[in-house]
């Protein structure tokens, strides 16, 4: 089908840096790369669908070929239509339980304690190894009891008591694992004289939808969410979100992947250190004290896409007291739900390695990323503890 | 001087010389092949590469329709693949009669070719980039058909039937003793070697050319050349073939041919003395593009790779110098008959869906002054790569995109080069898929022996670069296989390659093409230096003065064309 195409692929001129800078061809023989898996592949999928490449399943959609690109081609998303288009997604049990993060978030926190301790048992480890190709040396995130929409019900009444406010998309991962950020960002903001809502009802952005096939469930999340900020943008600011690979999806994959238009609003859903950074150079910046942290930061795939590391290195460096040494912006490997397959692990590690590596010979207290997936991935690798930003933002508040 | 001895020699390597070739060595005559630059580089590999089904002519050329619509059935059969059974549509935009399609299909009908009415709906449901606004549509099994591959099948086959070719090699002169043709002399273009055959027949395949072999025997014969120009986008905008639903005119054909779309024809009446000169004018690729938007919008945001041209031999017979007894069909001139001058032969107009009936026609001539009664075969045996399945090719390590884009060339054939070995395996052209493997067997086994020739048998820099990435790496193994040790060759190779590919290029500068062909530029030059590399030998073929030129983007004289 021709007309549902990305024809991006057109501008193409074949300088081949896309393929110079995908973290999986570095390390993976099998995998061309995103040029041949993209704009190449694209002409020969066009000719004949039955020439469609199996190797591109390697592809981990972290946006690199995108950003290095200096044609416009957006080659992880040819890639990841092609992988839709051609029946390249396995969509298995295992892609299933990976990928719908909030039915398993809302099904697993009201048990969080004995999910928790099932999930960290090495029999149950080696089962869902088994059984479902979920690799036993990888750590499943924890669910938590208290989920973060239930926390904020008693933060309500303060918020409404400032006269600005923003709409918060927590994602699912702040909701039914660590609600830790979301809390920090309430913290902040309200530092800044900002009030916090959340809106009435949220969807999973899709992300981890789009990564493992499932694009029919993943647009029918991002017109629920879209219906949403249009309802909420009446009477607050912007949309933000504390997770870059949401705010991406939110912003970017809505309409280049799922095709759903969001044009009208898109400049006002934002990653949130892009909008703090924006209120610091308005002057509102709220009273800090010294941290007097080493830490070393890591750049996520899906923030780099957005062009949102000039943000979040200014929001740190304005933190008084911390020094950050800035990490050589490489892919951790792990890429949402990718890592935790079986059959990519090794891939997986072998594209984290540098990075590890780098912290390793550190000496720092703190790793500091924006990512939920790439702080999983240094802190099962590296000796290392992972923050936000906005957590050590929330510390040096006065 | 070398002396040859044969039974048939034929001129020209077009698809209707190698179809001659391959009919006589089939029949057991001895018969050698002689062309003046590589096989398919006149007019054959100049056209749409379109599998007629004969409906463009139903309405005009009652007698042509029925003669495509039967080649068309044969070539599905014997040359499938070199063939794609893409279907084709007639449609009827706003500005065109509706009411033409029932004359068409009436037209079809009767010369035996299916023909089916669909709604704009349907159209556009088998076709999604097809002009939205149509009024209708007819369905008619048009194909594609690959010019160079046909060529190539042919060849191959031929010789293992014991024919040769003798490429880069031009007739300078016929040998004529008592009254009857008895020969050609020749001379190896790229080293000017003198070679005469002899031969009992000479069959005059040279198309346009043709005119030039007849002068050598004091004959008249008038063609009248029709330059065609096409311009080729950068991938397969349609699936279908695509037709205007009225009389055939200019620029309203658009063919899916392998992984790309063309665009053609244009038609202009040139002077004889220019065809090797024709060159694609900007007025022409503004029609093109113009008329090509009629078809599929989506062609005006459309990278256009290149432009080219050719030349069709129209030819006029008897002493009628004006023209107006011109043939679009099969010409067969046997000069025994028609000049009193026996040995020589000639066959021309036709068309390329036409060449195996030509080749027919031409071979029973041939055979019938030699007394041989051996039937034709042509029409039932496959042709090298047409034979069954190819499925069963065992290359497990080799990625579906590379193993499935060998197949399609070259069907079985492709079990030649397709092993478990990564180096040849190793892919050589990225836009097009070709490996090392398959470089390697058409330099040992297609007569490859340049860049400019493999392009031909592989596709090799026919895709988006133009081969910008493959054309030092393709270079590199030609000369490593054929023991160019100094590399001279490899140089010169590289350099007549790209500049090759940029005369399709510059008719078409713009938007990202000319990004591509900046890169290109950028890459050979300042990159690897080109331009500098000074030529060790004056007289030895390395690169001159004007593919340096070329090479920096300047204007260059006209290579040779076709």
């Amino acid at each position: 089908m021709l007309n549902t195409i990305d024809t991006s692929f057109d501008s193409c001129i074949k300088c081949t840096v896309c393929t110079t800078r995908c973290p999986v061809a570095e390390v993976n023989p099998d995998y061309p790369g995103p040029k041949q898996a993209g704009p190449d592949g694209e002409r020969l999928r066009i000719k004949n669908p039955a020439l469609y490449d199996e190797a591109l399943q390697h592809c981990t959609n972290c946006k690199r070929c995108e950003v290095a690109c200096p044609s416009g081609v957006h080659v992880g998303t040819v890639i990841q239509l092609a992988k839709a288009r051609h029946g390249g997604f396995k969509k298995g049990p295992r892609e299933f339980i990976l990928s719908h993060t909030d039915m398993m978030g809302s099904l697993s926190t009201p048990a969080a304690p004995v999910v928790n301790i099932a999930t960290q048992l090495k029999p149950v480890k080696k089962l869902l190894d088994k059984v479902f190709g979920i690799d036993q040396r990888q750590t499943l995130p924890k669910y938590t009891h208290q989920t973060f929409r239930r926390w904020f019900q008693q933060q309500k009444a303060q918020q409404n008591r400032f006269d600005r406010k923003i709409s918060f998309f927590h994602g699912c991962f702040t909701n039914y694992n660590d609600p830790t950020v979301g809390k920090h960002l309430v913290a902040v903001l309200n530092a800044m004289n900002i009030g916090v809502t959340l809106l009435k009802k949220e969807k999973c952005c899709g992300v981890p939808l789009i990564a493992n096939g499932f694009f029919d469930k993943a647009r029918k999340n991002a017109e629920l969410n879209m219906g949403q900020f249009a309802d909420s943008l009446a009477d607050s600011e912007c949309v933000l979100a504390t997770e870059p690979s949401c705010a991406m999806t939110l912003r970017d994959e809505y309409p280049e992947v799922l095709h759903v238009d969001n044009h009208a609003i898109k400049e006002r859903i934002l990653f949130a250190s892009a909008f703090i950074t924006r209120e610091f150079a308005k002057g509102n910046k709220p009273d800090m004290t010294p941290v007097n942290l080493r830490v070393a930061y890591h750049s996520p795939c899906h923030l780099i896409k957005q062009g949102g590391v000039i943000h979040t290195m200014e929001l740190l460096n304005s933190i008084p007291g911390l020094e950050v040494i800035m990490l050589d912006q490489k892919c951790c490997g792990m890429s949402g739900t990718y890592g935790f397959k079986k059959e990519n692990y090794q891939t997986s590690q072998n594209i984290g390695q540098g990075v590890f590596d780098q912290i390793e010979a550190l000496n720092v207290d703190y790793v500091v990323t924006d990512c939920e997936s790439c702080k999983m991935q240094i802190e099962m690798n590296t000796a290392h503890k992972v923050l936000h930003p906005l957590t050590l933002m929330a510390q040096s508040l006065a | 001087m070398r002396q040859i001895e044969t039974d048939v020699v034929i001129i020209g390597g077009g698809a209707t010389g190698a179809g001659v070739l391959r009919d006589c060595a089939q029949r057991g005559m001895r018969a050698i092949l002689v062309e003046k630059d590589d096989i398919a580089n006149g007019t054959t590999g100049r056209n749409h590469g379109l599998l007629h089904s004969g409906a463009r002519y139903a309405v005009t050329d009652p007698h042509s329709a029925i003669e495509c619509i039967r080649e068309n059935q044969i070539l599905r059969k014997v040359a499938s693949h070199c063939i794609e059974e893409t279907g084709g549509l007639f449609i009827t935009l706003p500005e065109d009669e509706l009411s033409f399609q029932e004359t068409f299909i009436t037209a079809c009908t009767s010369a035996g070719i299916q023909a089916e009415a669909l709604t704009p709906a349907d159209a556009l449901r088998i076709e999604p980039n097809v002009n939205p606004g149509l009024l209708g549509a007819v369905r008619v099994p048009d194909g594609t058909v690959d010019p160079f591959r046909l060529t190539a099948a042919n060849i191959l086959d031929a010789e293992e039937y014991g024919g040769r070719l003798l490429s880069y090699t031009k007739v300078v002169g016929l040998i004529i003793n008592n009254g009857r043709v008895r020969g050609v002399h020749c001379i190896k273009v790229k080293t000017g070697e003198k070679v005469d055959i002899h031969a009992q027949q000479v069959v005059n395949a040279a198309g346009i050319w043709g005119q030039q072999i007849i002068e050598y025997a004091d004959l008249a014969i008038r063609m009248f050349p029709a330059k065609g120009s096409l311009l080729i986008v950068d991938y397969r905008i349609n699936g279908m073939v695509i037709n205007r639903c009225r009389k055939p005119s200019d620029a309203d054909i658009l063919v899916p041919g392998d992984t790309i779309s063309l665009i053609g024809t244009t038609s202009e009446k040139i002077p004889y003395r220019d065809i090797e000169n024709i060159r694609v004018t900007p007025d022409e690729v503004d029609v093109l593009l113009a008329e090509g938007e009629k078809l599929c919008p989506i062609m005006a945001r459309t990278r256009v790779l290149r432009a080219y041209c050719g030349v069709r031999p129209l030819i006029s017979l008897g002493d009628d110098p004006s023209g107006r007894n011109i043939s679009r069909g099969i010409v067969l001139l046997d000069h025994g008959e028609t000049d009193a001058l026996p040995g020589l032969i000639t066959i021309t107009g036709g068309k390329l869906m036409t060449y195996r009936l030509m080749a027919e026609m031409a071979t029973d001539a041939v055979a019938k002054n030699l007394g041989n009664s051996k039937p034709c075969v042509t029409a039932i045996r496959p042709l090298p790569g047409a034979n069954g399945k190819h499925s069963d090719i065992y290359a497990p390590q080799v990625s579906i995109p590379v193993s499935g884009s060998a197949k399609y060339r070259h069907g079985e054939r492709a079990a030649k080069f397709l092993a478990n070995d990564k180096k040849q395996n190793a892919v050589i052209c990225e836009c097009e898929m070709v490996t090392r493997g398959e470089i390697e067997y058409a330099v040992h086994n297609l007569n490859a022996r340049d860049l400019v020739d493999l392009r031909r048998r592989t596709r090799i820099g026919m895709g988006p670069c133009q081969g910008k990435m493959c054309a030092c790496r393709a270079a590199g193994i030609v000369s490593e296989i054929t023991h160019d040790d100094n590399g001279k060759q490899a140089l010169h190779s590289v350099g007549e390659f790209m500049q090759e590919r940029w005369k399709g290029v510059r008719p078409v500068l713009w938007g990202d093409a000319m990004r591509e062909a900046d890169l290109s530029y950028w890459l050979y030059n300042n990159l690897l230096g080109y331009s500098q590399l000074e030529p060790s030998d004056p007289d030895s073929h390395s690169v001159n003065p004007g593919e340096a030129a070329v090479l920096r983007g300047e204007e260059s004289k006209e290579e040779v064309a076709p």
